[in-house]
């Protein structure tokens, strides 16, 4: 607490007051679990001074992924799975639940729109980000168990969008999924089983819509946030690469926190008597 | 010294006076089936049973109770000594005779050894006895009791000798509009065959294209531009629409697979040629069976020769080398 030599003003009282206020329950939560201080040093942590705007497509993938589970939680509200025909309409529950969405709820279309084309989203963004990754060579070691879990992602994240088209149920995701289930098939031995349990049974019914609904929405995504926390602990566990051409990365500059370039040789003659310093990376 | 400050000595006299805890005792076992005979009792018998639950509840509790405040009582604790059998030393190892309790614990299960082993054991023991049947919950129902549906496709004087027909029939009733399928039909009249007495043949040609599933249609004029009516039905599965055509063969819109009029491939992707439905004449009426696997048709009408296999997926082989790579099909019409 600040201690005044004069006596403290009003507004200096209330603003101490107030800081008092914020502060306890921020406070009472970190004495009893650490996570603030945790947060921090996940917000906080240090990374290279010359990381640039490429470096964030992970995040933007992540944000991405964030906006279609948010907004397939809303969607799951109102949509309803059944291939049973409406005796009014004689159209499929399914595909009218989708139609009351899209052209009759308040912000429907919208918010189905978020995850329809936020679906292209996320699988570009992931493809951008393998990428950048790829040039940047950070999947070398020792990060290429993070580049084995950011494939998986990568094969979730797709399963997720052959799952989720059927979900409109009409003759397009329809046909699609009857061509996208027999492609599976045609694999050699496991083939016709995957098939006959991706359509559970030998044609595609009601129970494939429930099946693929219950897959997009529960056993995929969780699968994904798994992978996903997997993916952020290994990020900031090993840190995040340099750029390929950084100066600091190879030693020729002074990096951030102060350190004295690695090899100082390869810009500017090397005074005598003095030796690289036995830093990480300085291999001499 | 002054007598408040416990020195180092009485603070560890305190702590073992602490650790004289009573020893374990079977008094409290029978107090908890006392009690569990008396709430059995107040559901079955009230009088008889709750009274004999009281008595032994009563009785295992006094003794307990007289176990457990015995050292208040001041009666002596007699606790047993704990001991470990010595092992004999290994020949040849001279050792010490303090180093004996070590080659206990290296060649022993020791508590927590075992206490680890148990949870494991348990924890997959439990996990397994909730895994399987979710497991078996998940996948077998697709693949056991797959049922054939018969389909009534109505009287057979509704099909005119030679007059090929699409014909669109609900499956399953109860399933509805998603087992709605489509399939070519041609009468071939009364085939007479030396081994067997003169009998009607149809050729039932399914509409899924047998290189990804995709409906196939037929390539030809068909409906009113024949001058002939469409027919619509109501059979036992529902509602039944007959188109009469002419096709010259069938071709799928999806990826261009083109088909004879037997089914059989002429260009593009499949594998093989079109699927079959096995059929029966019931009553007068044509009523589908299950679908059957051709690799190809040899003959047309009545006299074709058809090699046929079991019910394979769309994009399978089903001969020629490439059909080793489906060794085991999934069980399919039960």
């Amino acid at each position: 607490m600040t201690t005044y030599k004069r006596k403290p003003t009003k507004g200096e009282l209330r603003s101490q007051r107030l800081e008092e206020v914020v502060m306890y329950p921020i406070d009472w939560l970190e004495e009893r679990s650490g996570l603030i201080g945790g947060l921090r040093y996940f917000l906080f942590r240090k990374v290279p001074g010359d990381v640039n705007w490429m470096q964030t497509l992970g995040s933007a993938a992540l944000t991405a992924f964030l906006v279609q589970a948010i907004t397939g939680v809303i969607l799951a509200m109102y949509y309803t799975p059944s291939a049973a025909t409406d005796p009014h309409t004689g159209q499929p529950v399914a595909w009218l639940s989708i139609v009351n969405i899209t052209d009759h709820l308040t912000m429907g279309w919208l918010v189905r729109g978020m995850h329809r084309w936020g679906a292209s989203v996320f699988i570009i963004l992931m493809f951008l980000h393998m990428a950048r990754v790829f040039l940047f060579g950070a999947y070398k070691y020792p990060r290429e168990l993070n580049w084995i879990v950011g494939v998986l992602i990568l094969v979730m994240g797709m399963m997720e969008g052959f799952t989720g088209y059927l979900l409109p149920w009409d003759q397009t995701s329809y046909w699609a999924t009857v061509v996208g289930i027999n492609l599976n098939g045609t694999a050699p031995i496991l083939g016709p089983w995957l098939a006959q349990f991706l359509r559970s049974g030998q044609e595609i019914s009601g129970e494939t819509l429930t099946r693929f609904y219950s897959l997009h929405m529960l056993v995929i995504p969780g699968g994904i946030i798994a992978l996903i926390t997997l993916h952020l602990y290994l990020v900031i566990r090993l840190g995040v690469t340099s750029p390929p051409w950084s100066k600091e990365a190879a030693g020729m500059e002074p990096s951030e926190d102060g350190h004295a370039p690695l090899r100082p040789g390869l810009t500017q003659p090397v005074p005598r008597g003095i030796s690289p310093q036995g830093e990480p990376g300085g291999s001499e | 010294m002054e007598p408040e400050q416990p020195s180092p000595d009485t603070e560890q006299e305190s702590l073992h006076e602490e650790a004289h805890l009573p020893p374990p005792t079977f008094w409290p076992i029978g107090f908890a089936i006392g009690i569990v005979l008396i709430l059995v009792g107040l559901i079955v018998n009230p009088e008889l049973i709750s009274s004999i639950g009281a008595v032994v509840a009563i009785v295992f509790g006094f003794l307990w109770f007289r176990d457990a405040t015995r050292e208040l009582r001041g009666e002596p604790v007699v606790v047993e000594p704990e001991r470990r059998e010595m092992k004999p030393t290994g020949e040849g190892t001279a050792a010490p005779a303090g180093s004996a309790p070590a080659a206990v614990e290296e060649t022993a299960v020791t508590r927590s050894r075992f206490l680890e082993g148990a949870t494991l054991g348990l924890g997959g023991l439990i996990g397994g006895l909730i895994t399987i049947p979710v497991a078996g919950f998940a996948i077998l129902p697709g693949f056991l009791n797959q049922k054939v549906h018969k389909v009534d496709l109505g009287p057979i004087t509704g099909f005119p000798v030679g007059q090929w027909f699409i014909a669109t029939f609900i499956t399953d009733p109860v399933e509805g509009e998603i087992s709605r399928r489509t399939a070519f039909i041609r009468n071939n009249g009364v085939v007479t065959n030396p081994n067997t007495k003169p009998s009607p043949s149809f050729t039932i040609i399914s509409n899924r294209c047998a290189h990804l599933g995709c409906p196939v249609q037929a390539n030809g004029p068909q409906g009113s531009i024949l001058g002939k009516p469409t027919r619509h039905e109501h059979t036992l599965n529902g509602p039944l629409r007959l188109i009469p055509a002419i096709p010259a063969g069938y071709g799928c819109p999806c990826h261009g697979g083109q088909y004879d009029t037997e089914g059989n491939r002429t260009a593009g992707p499949p594998v093989r040629a079109l699927d079959r439905y096995e059929f029966e004449i019931n009553h007068g009426r044509l009523v589908l069976l299950s679908t059957y696997s051709v690799s190809h048709v040899v003959g047309t009408g009545g006299q074709a020769q058809i090699y046929k296999y079991k019910q394979y997926g769309p994009g399978q082989h089903v001969d020629g080398p490439e059909a080793w790579f489906y060794p085991l099909s999934p069980p399919m019409h039960g």
